[in-house]
């Protein structure tokens, strides 16, 4: 028998993409995504459920399809995304649902995977130029971001104790780059000014979303508990963040920007407090223990801008490569369930 | 859609446009810095080495020495002559508040300025085999005044001495004389320290004597450094922690070597200028 996932966040980058590698793969069995909104990329038969933020039907589900691995990749990393009070209603309520739902009684669940950031180590003064997966933070959370992350995270390790029998991976993402994915740092990026912090050049981090997609795949090939730090080779400085993208820096005043984040937002140019300390010293996560766990990258930090910024350019000349879906719930419902439909899955078996 | 792997086992493609590494470090920066400093090094400081061979010329060591002047002009002059004279880097560790100041901070870096971390501290030394410079004093050594000069504060809590038996290296300590006279502190404005949030405000002789461009005008003083041999501590590295009696005693046997080199080296020395 193969495998039956529960996907959370099927309408996000992440969760799409994530759902569409495992419908390639024969081994899977069932694939149920979940999230508040429809998916946006064409999905071939992933079952999709419209759940509210916060997951209240979870259980009913995971009892109903006797799912044995959840991919938890809804958690919101962006504050500019939305209010901060729906964020807490995703990552934090959403997660306890999902927790609660996995370790009810009679729970077939055998496999967790929850993506994280590296958000939650913070970016300060005192910070270390690595941080290791045990590093704790040098200061304390400062936005409503990092505080709903750490107490994911909290649960996360709750249940990971409270349930010894399940493998549980937790995978703390760097910045991620790629052609699809829109985080604030990559809508930065896609200015003509790269905005930058009078005076300070720190040095970042990214990863690109082909190797987001496939650690998760590969934490599901491989008995892989614990947490890992996902980050590409390197750390470079901003300003070469910049001169990669062929782009100036637009230097903003050090200190008070939070003052004038709405006011830039107006412009175009929106700066969340993340994004800023970010700006300011950067962060460095110790990538090496994802790596003797046997996963292998294929890009590196600066390898992702160049990735990054010529898929940006490409966009730019051309329009998007490829056309844009929209999800249709009759025609969805057709496909997957009217006899009518010769399904390839089914040939195979 | 699958996602392909674009790259097997050979090198990823690292489209790196700058020399700076993950320390911040760019040694075309410090080539431009070193180029810039030699002058003062050789004809206003007139910097004389003693025992330069003791520091080790691979593998990782941690340097510590006594810390003077308001601003102080120690740690350039040990990371120039070291890196001229045996072309091996040196990473300067300092406290993190260089890194919240804007221009400095990351002028600090891009030369060879570390934050004073343990971690970052392992890293160097253990991983990278790296130089590294540390002044244990902090700025209690920075900030004492004139009448102070050459008698050396508290070694912290020994946390350099702990960091080197982690990483398995050798702490080479070095006693500096003339850092004291180059830039002496009259006397401390502590009020107004607070409402900078900065360490200390000092008002230094050099103030006094050319006004606000004492603030970067360093006074001639007869630079001598003298390389004491190194020392090995006989424990296994890595190990999660360490007597914290034994790392005191070694911190204390330390700091009295340095103090016992330079009562040496200042009885000896017939003028603040001319050695």
């Amino acid at each position: 028998m193969g495998r039956r996932v529960l996907v959370t966040g099927l309408g996000t980058f992440w969760g799409g993409r994530v759902a569409q590698a495992l419908e390639q793969r024969d081994d899977v069995d069932v694939i149920v995504g979940l999230d508040r909104e429809e998916p946006s990329i064409e999905l071939q038969r992933t079952e999709y459920v419209r759940s509210d933020e916060n997951y209240s039907i979870l259980s009913r589900i995971v009892k109903a399809t006797k799912v044995d691995t959840i991919v938890h990749t809804f958690l919101v990393v962006d504050s500019t995304a939305m209010r901060s009070r729906t964020m807490h209603e995703i990552n934090v309520i959403g997660t306890m649902n999902l927790f609660a739902a996995a370790s009810a009684p009679g729970s077939t669940v055998r496999n967790v995977v929850v993506k994280s950031s590296t958000l939650v180590y913070g970016s300060s003064a005192k910070d270390p130029t690595w941080f290791k997966e045990e590093t704790p933070r040098s200061s304390p959370p400062g936005t409503p971001v990092e505080r709903s992350l750490l107490s994911v995270e909290g649960y996360v390790r709750d249940f990971a104790e409270d349930n010894p029998h399940v493998n549980v991976t937790l995978l703390r993402y760097s910045n991620v780059l790629g052609p699809d994915i829109v985080t604030p740092a990559s809508k930065a990026l896609e200015l003509r000014a790269v905005p930058s912090l009078f005076g300070f050049d720190p040095r970042v981090q990214f990863v690109h979303e082909d190797d987001v997609v496939r650690s998760i795949l590969f934490v599901l090939d491989h008995d892989t508990p614990g947490i890992y730090n996902v980050a590409g080779d390197g750390l470079l400085p901003w300003s070469e963040v910049a001169s990669i993208c062929g782009k100036p820096l637009l230097p903003l005043p050090p200190f008070g920007m939070s003052f004038a984040a709405s006011p830039l937002r107006r412009l175009g140019v929106e700066l969340p407090p993340e994004l800023l300390s970010l700006l300011k010293y950067g962060r460095g996560v110790d990538n090496r223990r994802f790596k003797r766990a046997g996963f292998q990258y294929d890009y590196t930090s600066a390898g992702t801008v160049r990735a990054f910024i010529e898929a940006l350019r490409l966009r730019n000349t051309v329009g998007d490569p490829t056309p844009a879906y929209r999800y249709e719930r009759d025609v969805e419902q057709f496909f997957r369930h009217s006899p009518a439909v010769v399904r390839e899955h089914e040939e195979h078996a | 859609m699958p996602v392909p792997r674009v790259a097997d086992d050979e090198v990823l493609s690292d489209s790196r446009l700058s020399d700076v590494d993950e320390w911040g470090r760019s040694e075309h920066m410090r080539e431009l810095a070193r180029r810039l400093y030699d002058p003062i090094y050789r004809n206003w400081f007139r910097v004389e080495w003693e025992g330069l061979e003791k520091i080790p010329t691979g593998g990782g060591a941690l340097i510590v020495a006594n810390h003077a002047g308001a601003i102080p002009s120690d740690a350039p002059a040990i990371m120039h002559g070291i890196e001229t004279e045996l072309h091996r880097p040196v990473y300067g560790l300092a406290e993190y508040i260089f890194r919240e100041m804007p221009v400095v901070g990351t002028l600090w870096s891009r030369v060879g300025g570390v934050t004073a971390q343990p971690e970052n501290a392992y890293r160097l030394l253990r991983e990278q085999g790296q130089l590294v410079l540390v002044f244990p004093e902090g700025t209690k050594g920075t900030s004492k005044s004139y009448r102070e000069r050459y008698r050396l504060r508290r070694f912290g809590r020994g946390g350099f001495v702990e960091i080197a038996m982690r990483a398995g290296v050798p702490v080479v300590p070095i006693a500096v004389v003339g850092a004291e006279e180059s830039m002496p502190i009259l006397f401390k404005l502590p009020q107004l320290a607070k409402v900078l949030g900065v360490p200390y405000v000092p008002v230094t002789a050099n103030m006094v004597a050319l006004g606000p461009l004492g603030l970067m005008a360093y006074f001639p003083a007869k630079f001598k450094l003298r390389v004491l041999d190194p020392i090995r501590f006989d424990v296994r590295a890595d190990q999660p922690r360490y007597s914290r009696s034994k790392v005191m005693d070694e911190s204390e046997n330390i700091r009295e070597k340095i103090q016992e080199a330079l009562y040496d080296m200042l009885r000896a020395r017939r003028s603040v200028w001319s050695g």
